[in-house]
């Protein structure tokens, strides 16, 4: 059972994230969007709202970097694991509580408010109480984790994730004796991947490559678009060559 | 130069009767679904009021439209694109849907399935997005209707700046107007460059500002960065509206919803030929009552030879430049000079224009004693301030209204001169720079207004735009999806809502 719900589970909640969320974007990009509240009821969005994501990307990032980098990488720029682990308790709990009080005063008005609660699916309620129990988990986990700061019990994780990534088929038996507060908190976070593509989670993804592309690759301000086959230097060229052969008085058009 | 042609609007507002049939027409056709009931792609204000949503000409408070910095750079308002992404996870400039209204209905069948009571049944409101009793109505799509509610709050209305205002709320005093408002299509759209997805653009064939169902992620900016509140969040769907300028009717050679049911025959569509390499440079213009002066500079002279040469050049196909030359809307806005921009402060560059109306004299109480200059009542002694008006439509240059309401009076002179008296007093047409052709030209298209002389509008040219063989096997107009329903088998897999398909059927 522990293999398959650390080695085996991940496999398939990162696929049906993976593949679940090719098919949505393709498929019903309709249906892709952040789902925002805020034009119903602003009142606990803007204090909540920002809290939350701030938190929640702290964390995200956090888990990220501390998961996936190697170990060496830590070692060889002289950061002891003691020292990685201490930041990540200070860090993500300071991140964690923002967090938690975020999305506690986005629940509360997702719960209470009338007019958000009618207008509220069954998936956009669950996936935020998915959250909330994901966080106050995570912030179980700081307590048992101040009980070893040597930041031994960390690399046990980072083994697991790295294992994961690499496709070691072993990567699960790395987090054998591990508090079971750390398994709740896998599993969740292993089962939130799995209904990402089925949630309003899909607009993360937009959120990392929407500012991107607005930032970077999309040139000042306006967006023209044509719908003519032909782009317009193609057209002018097309034109002048009409022109050239006809002489100056062909008043035939580019296209 | 850059040749793109645009369809352009005008609106005269010298003849608005404020019917709302625009509004409901328009209603009818695109926003009766759930998540848009509050919408009004067009709606009608009274002014002076504060308008809907209310004080959406208030810049100082929600940020709409473009800021020129110091360096002549211009950047949204709401902030520039860092600025906007900060913004993201909660827009502080976004009105809430009380700024516009609670959509509500009533309870009709209360009045005919009530049991026998003592009181006779009401219908009364039930909010349309909890479905909750409303237990009093706030407000509405148009709530100051014929200057409904008190002068102290609607004098709140940003066009009184400069305007010593108290001796409007006089009774004596008081004047008002309508003023229909629709998406101004801008030729610099402040909701667009708003937009992190990219999902809202321009086109370049016709100039029409459309948001991309499919792309639009519902980030919202497109909301608080439009200075004339035209976007629209859904709150069903969770993806922002707009008027869409009817563009399927327009492709096909037809005029607007709105316009073509307008009642009055207030409004003009036709085409403009516009120099797109001139936009940044006329929308960041130094001072705010340049930009009017600016605006018509971009414009382009269909009956220039350089300039029909160029249109060609850019594949501006040759029916386009033919409209371009009978466009009301070229005669009204540069031939004229009588049709202005609705806020060209915002540096938007909007394409939705106004003719300023005409009002009754101040003071024809006291008879007699009218204000006359040359046998013409004199402009600026009329009922509605000139600076209210050049607040709205010219960034408070009062010049260029004088102008216009001078050659609109004049029009009416001369032809009460030529069908009472049967005189063509060419001295009339003179004293405002015009001919006598010019003006009953003039009369023909703004006071006669016939269907054929309000709209000159070429078809789309599928030719240029599709490829026979990739729309096939498409899925033709849709409300967004495309082809699919977001439906696996009875359950819907991602979120989408449920929803019905029906063909409309025809009811006798």
């Amino acid at each position: 059972m522990h293999n398959f719900l650390f080695g085996i589970y991940p496999y398939i909640a990162l696929s049906v994230l993976l593949i679940g969320s090719v098919v949505r974007y393709e498929r019903d990009p309709f249906t892709w969007k952040t789902s925002s509240s805020q034009m119903l009821r602003r009142k606990q969005l803007i204090i909540g709202s920002i809290l939350f994501h701030v938190g929640v990307l702290v964390i995200f990032v956090g888990h990220l970097v501390g998961l996936l980098t190697p170990i060496a990488v830590f070692d060889a720029m002289g950061i002891s694991h003691g020292a990685k682990q201490l930041l990540a308790v200070i860090a993500g709990g300071i991140a964690g509580v923002m967090a938690l009080v975020g999305g506690g005063m986005l629940m509360h008005r997702r719960w209470t408010d009338p007019r958000i609660r009618k207008t509220s699916s069954f998936a956009d309620i669950a996936i935020l109480a998915l959250l909330l129990a994901q966080l106050v988990l995570g912030l179980g986990t700081v307590f048992v984790s101040l009980q070893h700061l040597d930041g031994h019990e960390m690399t046990k994780f980072m083994s697991w994730a790295q294992g994961i990534f690499t496709f070691q088929s072993g990567a699960a038996a790395h987090i054998e004796g591990v508090a079971l507060i750390f398994k709740l908190h896998l599993f969740l976070g292993l089962t939130i991947f799995l209904l990402f593509p089925f949630t309003r989670l899909v607009h993360i993804a937009s959120g990392i490559f929407a500012p991107m592309r607005y930032l970077f690759l999309r040139a000042g301000y306006q967006l023209v678009r044509s719908r003519r086959h032909r782009p317009l230097e193609e057209r002018r060229r097309a034109y002048d060559k009409v022109q050239a052969k006809r002489g100056p008085t062909a008043t035939t058009p580019a296209e | 130069m850059r040749v793109r042609a645009q369809i352009g609007k005008v609106l005269n507002l010298d003849k608005c009767i404020g019917c709302h049939t625009c509004s409901v027409t328009c209603k009818n056709v695109w926003t009766t679904r759930e998540g848009v009931e509050y919408a009004w792609f067009n709606n009608v204000e009274t002014k002076p009021g504060t308008g809907y949503p209310t004080d959406w000409e208030n810049q100082k408070r929600w940020n709409g439209g473009w800021a020129r910095s110091a360096n002549g750079k211009l950047h949204p308002k709401q902030g520039a694109k860092w600025r906007i992404l900060a913004n993201i996870f909660a827009n502080p400039a976004m009105p809430e849907i009380d700024d516009y209204y609670e959509p509500f209905d009533f309870d009709y069948d209360h009045l005919k399935s009530a049991p026998d009571m003592n009181a006779f049944p009401t219908a009364r409101p039930r909010s349309k997005i909890t479905g909750e009793r409303m237990e009093k109505i706030e407000k509405g799509p148009n709530w100051e209707e014929i200057l409904g509610g008190e002068f102290s709050k609607r004098s709140a209305d940003y066009n009184f700046e400069n305007v010593q205002k108290e001796i409007y709320g006089e009774y004596e005093n008081t004047f008002m107007m309508y003023l229909p408002r629709l998406c101004e299509h801008c030729l610099n759209p402040t909701c667009s460059a708003s937009c992190p997805s990219g999902a809202i653009y321009k086109r370049e064939e016709d100039g029409i500002v459309l948001i991309d169902q499919e792309k639009c992620r519902g980030w919202r900016m497109c909301i608080s960065g439009c200075p004339y509140k035209k976007v629209y969040y859904n709150w069903d769907t969770g993806k922002s509206e707009k008027c869409t300028f009817c563009y399927p009717r327009i492709e096909s050679g037809q005029p607007t919803v709105c316009s073509e049911t307008c009642v009055g025959r207030i409004r003009y569509l036709g085409v403009i030929l516009y120099d797109a390499d001139k936009i940044e440079a006329a929308a960041s213009a130094e001072r705010e009552t340049d930009l009017y002066g600016a605006q018509l500079d971009v414009f382009l002279d269909p009956n220039d030879p350089e300039v029909i040469a160029a249109a060609r050049r850019e594949g501006v196909p040759e029916d386009w430049i033919e409209a371009a030359k009978v466009s009301p809307v070229w005669k009204m806005a540069m031939d004229w000079k009588v049709a202005f921009p609705l806020h060209p402060e915002y540096r938007t560059l909007p394409m939705v224009w106004y003719i300023p109306p005409l009002s009754p004299i101040q003071n024809a109480a006291q008879a007699g004693q009218i204000a006359m200059s040359d046998q013409m009542p004199d402009v600026r002694s009329l009922r509605i301030p000139v600076k209210y008006l050049a607040n709205m439509l010219t960034a408070g240059d009062e010049e260029p209204i004088v102008h216009a309401l001078e050659r609109m009076s004049a029009m009416r002179l001369y032809m009460r001169a030529l069908s009472v008296d049967g005189v063509r007093d060419e001295a009339i047409a003179a004293r405002v720079g015009m001919s006598g052709r010019v003006i009953e030209d003039m009369y023909k298209i703004m006071a006669i207004a016939d269907y054929e002389d309000r709209f000159a509008i070429p078809t789309a040219h599928r030719e240029q735009n599709e490829h026979g063989a990739d729309i096939r096997g498409g899925c033709g107009f849709t409300d967004g999806n495309g082809c699919s329903t977001g439906e696996a088998g009875k359950t819907t897999l991602f979120g989408g809502k449920k929803k019905k398909f029906a063909l409309p059927q025809e009811t006798f």
